[in-house]
């Protein structure tokens, strides 16, 4: 049996709310909350990035069970804010965690790279070259000032051990659908990703995560009643409950998964963090349907169902996704500059 | 600081790694390769030890006129970290206010930039604190 060993994520305390975006730049008051359904989201202070975010994000699963650095024989972190241009966000983790002798490497692919780095290190341990991977989806994403992803672009990050031993949540079936689609990009240099505006959502986002969801669930033999939860990309409040609602799901199975009302959208984090916050509360037996999407365009979809393993496990070890939601310190629109070094000073 | 230094103490700062004395267990860090407690029965026995990164705060001052590179962070806190295992150390505090600190504080390290050598050079990383939220609701 091959799933997740365990896991953790990790969301800076700093938030800015909607209105205080639509207050700066001159746009209806209930446009973010009724337009995206997005109320706030998490701001990275000064000194957090994604490389921090994913140490956190991994001490915390850590905490919940020690594996040690030695087992861990691969680590792939998916991102599109990695620090550095060149020079790895894996090999900074390598060392934190003493796991010297691990594959490892960093990963893009807009919102979906964390699930590539899941499916990487799920196959590899399937293969039974590791005993245990770490597979980490890690944002600060970038949001021009002004622009819809200003409300939506936020930080944040979950780390999966993966394994075949004291598997908490089996992952019984993963698909992906995959297509050159231009929604949203960001060429070498640019500070800013560009984006096709409403072309981001019917050819990539509801193509992309209906195809990969059917996919699965044809595979898997299953159908949407299977699920007790289901977890969509969530660049936004709102599009996770319409491609649910159009697959034939509840609004009781995504909701518990959807965070981006509260933290907006964490990019590579997005869906493995929403993910963490059902795996804060399910019970033995239960079936969970993932499905990310990453611009460019792709979706990966996981099909898993959580064991007896997840009793005896130290889920209280560390901070559920929604006590970090609640656990919140709110900032204005310049502190908010400040902290992502949006600023431009004149001796630049 | 220049990168070969920097790169020679990464394990001590990402993972606030010391030392042990093992004749009369005091903990130090930074580490140390001598107790100056036991001198020379210390010598080569000396032990890594990882500090759990739990402590409170010992004394604090609140930053107005910045170091280079901490323009956008001021006011910050800067603290004596008094470790649960012994050993005193400076560490930033974030994520709280400076109205809010006291003496005697809980907080638990974690991990965080500290410096960046300009816009083209490395990023180090190390520790700072942040209050131990879960300490002070207890």
């Amino acid at each position: 049996m091959v799933g997740i060993v365990t896991y953790g994520s990790y969301i800076p305390v700093y938030r800015i709310k909607s209105e205080e975006i639509a207050r700066m730049w001159g746009d209806r008051e209930d446009y973010p909350a009724k337009g995206l359904k997005i109320l706030s989201k998490s701001v990275p202070a000064y000194d957090e990035d994604a490389a921090t975010i994913a140490v956190e994000a991994t001490r915390n699963a850590l905490r919940r069970k020690h594996i040690p650095g030695e087992k861990i024989g691969a680590i792939f972190v998916g991102s599109e804010s990695h620090p550095y241009a060149v020079k790895p966000t894996a090999s900074l983790l390598a060392e934190v965690f003493g796991a010297y002798n691990a594959h490892a490497a960093d990963l893009e692919f807009a919102c979906k790279a964390g699930t590539a780095a899941m499916q990487i290190v799920y196959s590899m341990v399937k293969a039974g070259m590791i005993e245990y991977g770490l597979a980490v989806g890690t944002d600060t994403s970038q949001g021009q000032p002004g622009d819809a992803l200003d409300y939506s672009a936020s930080a944040g990050g979950t780390a999966y051990i993966i394994g075949d031993r004291d598997v908490i949540a089996e992952i019984n079936h993963t698909v992906s659908f995959v297509t050159d689609t231009p929604d949203f990009w960001r060429r070498e240099g640019q500070r800013y990703p560009s984006h096709g505006g409403r072309f981001t959502g019917e050819p990539a986002y509801f193509k992309h995560v209906m195809t990969a969801a059917r996919m699965l669930m044809s595979k898997a033999g299953t159908e949407p009643k299977d699920y007790d939860y289901v977890v969509f990309h969530q660049p936004n409040g709102k599009f996770p409950l319409r491609v649910g609602k159009r697959l034939g799901f509840t609004k009781e199975q995504i909701e518990p998964g959807l965070l981006t009302p509260y933290i907006g959208n964490t990019y590579s984090g997005a869906t493995p963090t929403g993910l963490s916050a059902v795996l804060d509360i399910a019970k033995p037996g239960d079936r969970i349907l993932a499905v990310s999407f990453g611009s460019g365009a792709g979706s990966d979809a996981f099909d898993i169902t959580v064991t007896d393993e997840i009793e005896k496990f130290n889920r209280d070890a560390a901070p559920t996704v929604r006590k970090m939601i609640e656990h919140a310190r709110y900032v204005d629109y310049a502190t908010y500059l400040k902290f992502r070094r949006m600023i431009v000073e004149v001796d630049e | 600081m220049v990168v070969p230094r920097f790169w020679r103490e990464r394990r001590h700062r990402y993972n606030l790694i010391g030392t042990k004395c093992p004749v009369c267990n005091t903990v130090y860090f930074p580490p140390r390769n001598v107790c100056p407690k036991c001198g020379r029965d210390s010598v080569g026995k000396m032990e890594e030890f990882a500090l759990s990164g739990k402590g409170k705060i010992y004394s604090y001052t609140v930053v107005h006129q910045n170091v280079l590179g901490y323009k956008y962070q001021k006011p910050y806190i800067m603290a004596i970290v008094e470790t649960s295992e012994g050993p005193k150390l400076t560490a930033q505090i974030v994520d709280v206010d400076p109205e809010e600190v006291y003496i005697g504080m809980p907080v638990r390290a974690v991990f965080r930039r500290i410096s960046e050598d300009g816009k083209a050079g490395i990023i180090q990383y190390g520790y700072k604190f942040v209050p131990d939220w879960d300490a002070l609701d207890k």
